[in-house]
């Protein structure tokens, strides 16, 4: 499988939506025949999947938010969406 | 909150009733009438009951759901209540209209059966003549209305041979998960097994084939694949656990651990509405009968594995043991292991009988 562009577009498929999950106190990904238990990275993540910003945008904005280096951010959510994409949750 | 962890899933059994006579049905022999069947308030509240106690995805299944007009509206009430709706279908009373307005009620995810891979064997099978186009012409319109798509083969010895063409065809209809499922010998499928059961190199072909397409479709397609319990040395984790994941309603709102459990003798189970669905998951006879490892016996009760599988399938020691809460005899250590395997492995051997359907 082919690495993400930086400047794809994220989004998650048809029939995949992200809730929270108040009986267990946690955010979560359902999916077909899937429950994905998401920690806060991952999350944070994934709420910025808008359909519009690019996987560049989205490493900035989550640099700046959590004042990390950009290259450590980069490395993974470049591993989160590669594992989604994977998974059949999104699409790039 | 439940004193046990609450259930992920309920299996929402809305009728037995079902146009379709696949010769490995997994519902029980004898099926529930119409008029056994709960009305769409009753689904309501076990809706909102479940969402209330935990339960994140909701699957409408049956027989075949779809036979129920209140469909649309259960979806509704499911999704507004929070949960991942999924239907489980054979689709052939669908159409677009239909489809459409499971897609605007909130239906997040369709699972269409197919039989296999051609329509003369797949209608063959399903005993219902022109099954297949119809499946297929309602399996594309899913994705095209925003919905996930799952395509649903049960395999076995009559259609395993193209199995990739299965996988093609789910590529072919935009399907974002294949369940590629081997019968499990329950209820109906227990009387056509010599008909159904796969020898060893047929499923070693299928294997092999479901490995390489898998990685060839990976990010495209997911392939979930069943493996078939009786070429096994372990058992499978029946449910995730008795009492540990799933909670089942059958058409008449008895509450099950799992849609087979109808089959144990000596187990009662109690009705949703009657007590509240917390305590029947909590404290209820049928709930706790096998839950955790207190019920087993020996070699379960000592081994490494009896949190791991539960000791298997409690419906499949009592179909092929008469005991309930024998050890899995799919599972190696189980003193019946060997012979039950090669009961089963003389009959994949053996020419197939033609199939017994429900209505003949």
């Amino acid at each position: 499988m082919t690495a993400l562009a930086l400047e794809a577009v994220p989004r998650l498929k048809p029939g995949v939506r992200r809730r929270y999950d108040a009986a267990r106190g946690q955010n979560i990904l359902l999916a077909p025949e899937r429950v994905l238990v998401l920690d806060d990275i991952a999350n944070a993540v994934l709420e910025k999947l808008d359909g519009a910003t690019t996987i560049e945008a989205l490493c900035a904005a989550l640099a700046e938010q959590y004042e990390t280096d950009l290259e450590i951010v980069r490395a993974d959510v470049l591993e989160l969406l590669t594992d989604l994409r994977d998974k059949g949750m999104i699409t790039v | 909150m439940t004193a046990h962890p609450p259930p992920m899933a309920l299996l929402a059994e809305l009728t037995h009733r079902c146009p379709l006579q696949c010769p490995y049905c997994s519902n029980p022999l004898e099926l529930l009438k119409v008029n056994a069947e709960r009305d769409t308030n009753f689904w309501k509240a076990v809706i909102d009951e479940a969402a209330a106690l935990g339960v994140l995805q909701i699957h409408f299944s049956g027989g075949e759901p779809t036979l129920r007009r209140d469909l649309p509206e259960l979806v509704a009430h499911a999704r507004g209540a929070g949960l991942y709706t999924n239907l489980i279908t054979s689709a052939v009373l669908l159409d677009e209209a239909r489809l459409r307005a499971l897609a605007e009620a909130g239906l997040d995810h369709v699972q269409v059966s197919i039989q296999g891979a051609d329509a003369e064997s797949a209608d063959r099978i399903a005993a219902y003549a022109g099954a297949h186009a119809k499946k297929l012409e309602v399996a594309r319109l899913v994705p095209k209305l925003g919905m996930a798509l799952t395509l649903n083969a049960v395999v076995h010895r009559q259609n395993l041979d193209r199995l990739a063409e299965i996988i093609n065809l789910a590529v072919e209809l935009g399907a974002g998960r294949l369940e590629v499922a081997h019968v499990q010998y329950h209820g109906w499928a227990l009387v056509n097994r010599a008909a159904l059961i796969p020898d060893e190199a047929a499923l070693a072909r299928a294997d092999a084939i479901v490995a390489e397409r898998r990685e060839a479709l990976r990010g495209e397609l997911v392939i979930d694949y069943v493996l078939p319990d009786l070429h096994a040395d372990l058992p499978k984790t029946c449910m995730g656990g008795w009492g540990s994941r799933f909670i089942n309603i059958a058409p008449d709102g008895r509450v099950l651990p799992c849609h087979a459990a109808d089959s144990i003798p000596g187990m009662s189970f109690e009705r949703a509405g009657e007590r509240s669905l917390g305590e029947i998951w909590d404290a209820s006879d049928a709930f706790q009968r096998f839950r955790g490892t207190g019920w087993m016996q020996e070699p379960c009760r000592t081994c490494e594995r009896r949190e791991v599988d539960f000791g298997g399938c409690r419906c499949q020691a009592l179909a092929l043991l008469g005991d309930a809460t024998a050890t899995d005899p799919v599972c190696h250590r189980s003193p019946h292991h060997a012979r039950i395997r090669e009961t089963a492995l003389a009959e994949a051997a053996a020419p197939p009988p033609e199939f017994r359907y429900r209505r003949p």
